[in-house]
């Protein structure tokens, strides 16, 4: 991996986080079965970026923090470290439920970012279908489901492929995290929405996959309404992560809309 | 020896097949429920509860499912308050109420109405919950065993404190806290903790001194339970006892072996009793400490692969019926072997549940009798009574030459440590040998 783990002091809690690669920082929010490893994409962005990785307090490798106890908690905690750390104004990279987080810290203050970047994120209700219940279904069937077609997607098995008792460990930390932070309602905070269009001025980039089984890609259109001048971009043949299925399109977007 | 009985009033009217093809009874569609089956079910349980009685049993037991055929008593506390009215002596033993996904408020108040009508005769009996539970009542699994234990304290404080007063915990909250139900036995309900060998529950069960009753669990991890118990037992400063400890026990008796053969055979109704067996359901997100999840992938790790069971579901919409129901068959004979099930006459029984009561020594032994898909009313009430006839004054006998005092006879957590200092034995060391 090319990125070291480092620790900060935030609330008398200790945050874990990764920080690799070289250029103007870039915030990224992992998802809900917690750090995917070091992804391709990860690689490719840390050539002209330093990625600043917060590990979820209690997504199977930092200590939980049994006083956050939803999306908007855990928010404000990443606010006070990007303040106390002197990294804001900063872009910002989220993942699914990392992409819930940065839409809660956007509400809190969208000042406190320059360019927000959302892929396939949690956090509101879809106009139709549901969102897939993670608590109720086992961490390799979810992953199975987040692909549109599992079998194609190469870098899935290197992430994923074998996972042994370790792995298991480290998914049911995470699912259990994102139980407490999300159980009802799942996965979505009703008042998002509204808030959502008090965010101005800050350039937001929505990226979904037409075939996401986990979150209804008619989804992005609520962030989309909500927040003044969001563009959108919709990948065929691809699930939740577009990161993985459609890694080329995925950067080339992403890069050119950080570079704006 | 408190000697009880049990049955889980399964919806037995259930095609089985419906239970196989889902590979769960949890989860099945309810749109193969006729309440008029229901009512008569209900009516058909508890009047064999209150027949037990008259037989001379001390104990009637319950428990609580939701969501799910294998069990009619997702509202249990209703059915105890009938039985509290209708039978004048037996203790009736809720095994358990779900503390997490209960108001306890409310439950506190439930249990000390049933006190009263039963004139204190209840067994309270606090339960984690399957992992169907949480889903089945959208409580957070996560905060599973944080609920349990605020509701358990938070209970005792309501029936003990005198109102009105205001509480103000991490999961429960309440402005006015005065029940005008309070439990008859005073100051608190007797209580007893059933359980399916979680280390963490034996160990929280020594601590408070409350009886432990193991749910048809193999003899030997039973056996390290118990000595884990008396071992936290010795840390808490007393000696347990057979009165500390009880056991759930599946038994079918008829006037033949060829009769109570196809009896036992009943009890693989629907796939046998691991009713809630797929792991999505039976964990999910956070209803395993780490420890247990530690544990558990030790466990589930296959040594050749190194790939984690649990990890991804089994369940496929393409299961073969007819295949999985010859594996089941299949368990039948090594289910006897092992005394999970005990099958025969009055006579061959008897030499069975002494070994069991010898190796275990339990001071409350609930006889877990035949309820299936095909078992009639006349099949359950016949194994029933020989039970009650022919069985149970043998049990006694036995209970008493082998010592095993029940939670009347010596108060659990009553009983001093030897001089030394050092905790007696509470299992059986010959019978354990010769397993």
């Amino acid at each position: 991996m090319a990125a070291s783990e480092k620790s900060a002091q935030v609330g008398g809690a200790t945050l874990k986080y990764l920080e690799g690669g070289s250029g103007a920082p870039l915030l990224v929010l992992h998802g809900e079965l917690g750090f995917p490893g070091w992804t391709d994409a990860f690689e490719h962005l840390s050539k002209t970026r330093k990625l600043i990785i917060p590990l979820h307090p209690g997504f199977g490798v930092g200590d939980r923090i049994d006083w956050i106890m939803n999306m908007r908690d855990q928010a404000c905690f990443y606010t006070r470290f990007l303040q106390e750390q002197s990294l804001a104004p900063i872009d910002v990279l989220g993942f699914s439920l990392g992409g819930w987080i940065a839409a809660e810290m956007a509400v809190n203050n969208a000042a406190q970012f320059r360019h927000m970047a959302l892929v396939a994120p949690f956090g509101v209700r879809p106009p139709s279908g549901e969102i897939r219940d993670l608590f109720a279904t086992p961490t390799q069937n979810y992953i199975d489901a987040s692909m549109f077609d599992p079998v194609g997607a190469p870098e899935l098995s290197k992430l994923y492929g074998e996972p042994g008792p370790k792995q298991y460990e480290m998914w049911e930390d995470a699912r259990a995290e994102s139980a407490r932070l999300a159980w009802a309602p799942y996965m979505f905070n009703p008042s998002l929405p509204h808030l959502l269009g008090g965010v101005k001025g800050l350039p937001t980039l929505i990226l979904w996959g037409k075939d996401d089984k986990i979150v209804p890609a008619s989804t992005a259109d609520v962030f989309a309404t909500a927040i003044k001048g969001a563009q959108v971009e919709l990948f065929d043949k691809c699930g939740h992560m577009p990161e993985i299925e459609k890694k080329d399109q995925f950067l080339a977007k992403l890069t050119a809309f950080l570079a704006q | 020896m408190h000697i009880g009985t049990f049955t889980e009033r399964p919806y037995a009217s259930l095609a089985e097949n419906e239970v196989y093809r889902n590979a769960s009874f949890f989860g099945v569609s309810n749109k193969h429920f006729d309440p008029k089956v229901g009512a008569d079910l209900y009516h058909r349980y508890l009047d064999q509860n209150v027949a037990a009685e008259d037989l001379g049993f001390d104990v009637i037991m319950l428990n609580e499912h939701h969501a799910n055929p294998f069990t009619m008593g997702a509202v249990m506390d209703v059915e105890a308050a009938i039985l509290a009215a209708r039978t004048k002596r037996v203790k009736i033993a809720l095994m358990g109420n779900p503390l997490p996904i209960t108001d306890p408020l409310r439950l506190a108040e439930e249990l000390a109405t049933i006190d009263m009508i039963s004139r204190g005769r209840l067994v309270a009996g606090w339960v984690r919950g399957a992992g169907s539970e949480q889903i089945a009542n959208n409580v957070n699994p996560a905060y599973n065993r944080e609920r349990f234990n605020e509701a358990h304290d938070f209970i005792q404080q309501a029936w003990t404190r005198p109102g009105p007063w205001r509480y103000e915990g991490k999961h429960y909250h309440y402005r006015h806290v005065n029940p005008w139900q309070k439990p008859y036995q005073q100051p608190v309900p007797e209580c007893w903790i059933p359980g399916l060998v979680s280390p963490e529950t034996v160990i929280w069960c020594a601590q408070h001194r409350y009886p432990y009753l193991a749910l048809a669990t193999f003899l030997e991890p039973t056996m390290e339970m118990w000595d884990m118990y008396a071992d936290e037992a010795e840390r808490q400063g007393y000696q347990a006892g057979p009165e500390n400890f009880g056991y759930l026990q599946k038994i079918v008796v008829a006037e033949t072996e060829e009769k109570a053969q196809e009896l036992g055979h009943a009890w693989l109704y629907g796939g046998g009793q691991p009713a809630f067996a797929r792991p999505e359901w039976m964990f999910p997100s956070g209803y395993n400490t780490k420890a247990a999840t530690a544990r558990l992938a030790k466990a589930f790790t296959n040594p050749e692969t190194g790939d984690v069971a649990l990890a991804s579901a089994t369940y496929s919409e393409n299961i073969d019926v007819e295949a999985a129901k010859r594996a089941t068959l299949a368990t039948y004979k090594g289910f006897q072997d092992s005394n999970q099930f005990i099958v025969g006459t009055p006579k061959s029984v008897l030499p069975k549940l002494r070994h069991v009561m010898e190796t275990l020594r339990p001071g409350i032994f609930i006889c877990w009798h035949i309820e299936g898909g095909t078992v009639s009313q006349e099949d359950a009430m016949t194994s029933l009574r020989l039970l009650g006839t022919q069985v149970l004054p043998e049990m006694r006998k036995y209970a008493k030459e082998l010592g095993l005092t029940s939670p009347d006879e010596v108060k659990p957590g009553s009983r001093p440590l030897p001089a030394s200092g050092k905790r007696q034995p509470v299992v059986g060391k010959i019978s354990r040998a010769a397993q």
